[in-house]
C-alpha cells in the first residue's frame, strides 16, 4: 500500500521518523469505502513504527494506535492542530478494540514498542495515552513496571482526543461510553450482508437443481422459475438478519439476537406471503417449508450480529446459542425437507 | 423498554471489595459503566451491562476483579468450537479472512 499519508520526516535522538499529514485524500476515502465493504479488509494496515504529527517535540504526547488504516485515519484526522507522537502497535491490521480482546494490543507489544523506536530517547516524559478500548489487552501498572511509561487512558472515540488534551488528559463519563448509533450500526452492514451471502448462493443451488428435476423431466424454465422464488425467500431471511436487525435494533423485543432475528424472519415472511399470494399458489407444504427456512436464516444471521455489537458478552452469546444454534439448525433443515417434499408431490 | 439490553443475569464477574484500594481504575477502563465510586471503594452499579471485556480486572493491579473475558460473538464462538479452540473472533487470522463477519 503507497504510504501517501507520508508527508516528510523528522530528525529525533532515536533517528528519523515519518511525518504524517492530518489530511485524508481521495485514497483514504477509497480505502475506508472498500474495507467496509469487506474488500481487503484484512490487509488494510500500515507499517507499526513511531509516527511524528505537527512537528512535534520531546514534550508532545505520545498516542498509541493500531495498525489498522482505518483507525490510523480516524485518528491522524483529528490532530489538526496537534503536535503528538503516535505509537502504531504490530495488530495484525485488526482495530484497537477487537486486537485488545485478542491481545495482539496488549501489554507486551506495547513494551515491545516502546524498545524497538526506543521512545525513551525521543520524549522526556514518561507518559503513553491508550485509547480506552485497547484497555482489555493492557494492564497499566505492568507497562508502567516494565518500560517505565505510565498508561493514561483517552477517550473511546478519536474525535474527542482534543477535548481530552485540553482539559488535563481528563475523560468525561461521555467520552468513556461506547455507543452504538443508528449510523454506527448501518456502516457495519455490508460487511454483514457479505458475510452470510455465500452460504445463501450455496443453498440456491441446491434449490435450483431440485426444482428443475422435480416432480418429472428436468426443464430450465423450471430451474429458473424455482431458483427465482428461492432467492426470493432466502434474500429475505438474509435480508431481515443482516440489514433489518441492525437498523431497527433497539426496537425489536427481547434481549437475545437469535429471537430478534427470527421475529423480524417472521414479519418479512408473512410480508412476503401477502405480496406472493396472488402471483402464484403454493401447497401448505412449502409454505411452511419457506417459512422455516427464512425464520431459521434470519435467526441465524441475526446472531450473528452479536459480533458486531457493542453490548454483548461470552456468557449471554453463549446462553442464548445454547437454545437457538439447534433451533435454527433443526427449523433450516425440517423447511429443507418439508420444501423438496412439497416439489415432488 | 427500547435501547440496548443484553439478557440479564449471566456474566462471570466477580469483585472483592476488600481489595479495593480504590484507584479508581476500573471506573475509567469500562466502556459500559458497570462500576462507580462511592466514598473510596469501587462498588459494581451495572452488572448486566458487563460485556466481560476483562479490561477491569486486567487493570486492577490489586486483584479485587476476576471475570471470565471472551467474545460475545457467535461466529467466533462457532469457529472456536469447530476448531477446538478457545472462542474467538478470528478477525486475526489471515488464512481465515474470507470467513470473518465479525469485530
Amino acid at each position: 500500500m503507497a504510504e501517501t499519508y507520508i508527508v516528510n520526516t523528522q530528525e529525533t535522538p532515536a533517528g528519523i521518523v515519518p511525518q504524517i499529514t492530518t489530511d485524508l485524500r481521495m485514497s483514504d476515502y477509497e480505502g475506508t469505502f472498500k474495507a467496509r465493504f469487506n474488500i481487503s479488509r484484512m490487509d488494510y494496515k500500515l507499517a507499526p513504527r513511531l509516527y511524528a504529527v505537527n512537528q512535534p517535540d520531546a514534550n508532545s504526547v505520545v498516542l498509541v494506535s493500531a495498525n489498522y488504516k482505518m483507525s490510523f485515519d480516524y485518528l491522524r484526522k483529528e490532530l489538526k492542530k496537534i503536535k503528538a507522537w503516535i505509537l502504531v502497535l504490530d495488530t495484525k491490521g485488526i482495530n484497537v478494540w477487537c486486537a485488545a480482546g485478542k491481545g495482539t494490543f496488549g501489554t507486551q507489544e506495547i513494551i515491545r514498542r516502546i524498545q524497538e523506536t526506543r521512545l525513551a530517547q525521543i520524549v522526556k516524559h514518561r507518559r503513553l495515552i491508550v485509547p480506552q478500548l485497547g484497555a482489555p489487552g493492557v494492564a497499566a501498572h505492568e507497562v508502567k513496571k516494565a518500560s517505565g511509561f505510565s498508561v493514561t487512558y483517552g477517550p473511546v472515540r478519536a474525535q474527542d482526543l482534543p477535548a481530552f488534551l485540553r482539559a488535563g488528559m481528563k475523560t468525561t463519563e461521555a467520552m468513556r461510553r461506547v455507543q452504538f448509533t443508528l449510523f454506527d450500526r448501518m456502516v457495519l452492514i455490508p460487511v454483514e450482508v457479505i458475510g452470510h451471502l455465500k452460504y445463501v448462493l450455496w443453498g440456491l443451488v441446491y434449490f435450483a437443481l431440485v426444482s428443475g428435476f422435480a416432480p418429472g423431466v428436468f426443464s430450465w424454465e423450471k430451474v429458473l422459475f424455482g431458483s427465482s422464488i428461492a432467492a426470493v425467500f432466502l434474500f429475505s431471511g438474509l435480508i431481515a438478519g443482516t440489514v433489518l436487525l441492525p437498523v431497527l435494533l433497539p426496537f425489536i423485543p427481547g434481549p437475545a439476537f437469535a429471537w430478534k432475528g427470527a421475529l423480524l424472519g417472521l414479519g418479512v415472511f408473512a410480508l412476503l406471503q401477502w405480496l406472493l399470494a396472488g402471483i402464484f399458489t403454493s401447497t401448505m407444504l412449502s409454505i411452511l417449508g419457506w417459512a422455516l427456512i427464512v425464520v431459521s436464516l434470519a435467526s441465524f444471521s441475526g446472531m450473528n450480529f452479536t459480533g458486531t455489537s457493542t453490548y454483548t458478552s461470552l456468557s449471554g452469546v453463549l446462553k442464548e446459542m445454547k437454545i437457538a444454534l439447534p433451533l435454527q439448525i433443526g427449523g433450516f433443515s425440517l423447511g429443507v425437507i418439508l420444501w423438496t417434499i412439497s416439489s415432488f408431490i | 423498554m427500547f435501547g440496548h439490553h443484553y439478557l440479564k443475569n449471566t456474566t462471570t464477574l466477580q469483585y472483592d471489595p476488600k481489595k479495593c484500594t480504590g484507584c479508581m481504575m476500573c471506573t475509567l477502563v469500562c466502556p459500559h459503566a458497570v462500576f462507580r465510586m462511592e466514598g473510596k471503594k469501587a462498588m459494581i452499579q451495572a452488572k448486566d451491562a458487563c460485556i466481560e471485556c476483562g479490561a477491569c480486572a486486567l487493570n486492577c493491579a490489586y486483584g479485587a476483579i476476576t471475570v471470565r473475558s471472551g467474545v460475545g460473538c457467535s461466529a467466533g464462538i462457532i469457529k472456536g468450537y469447530l476448531s477446538g479452540q478457545e472462542p474467538t473472533c478470528d478477525c486475526a487470522c489471515p488464512a481465515e479472512k474470507k470467513k470473518s463477519s465479525c469485530c
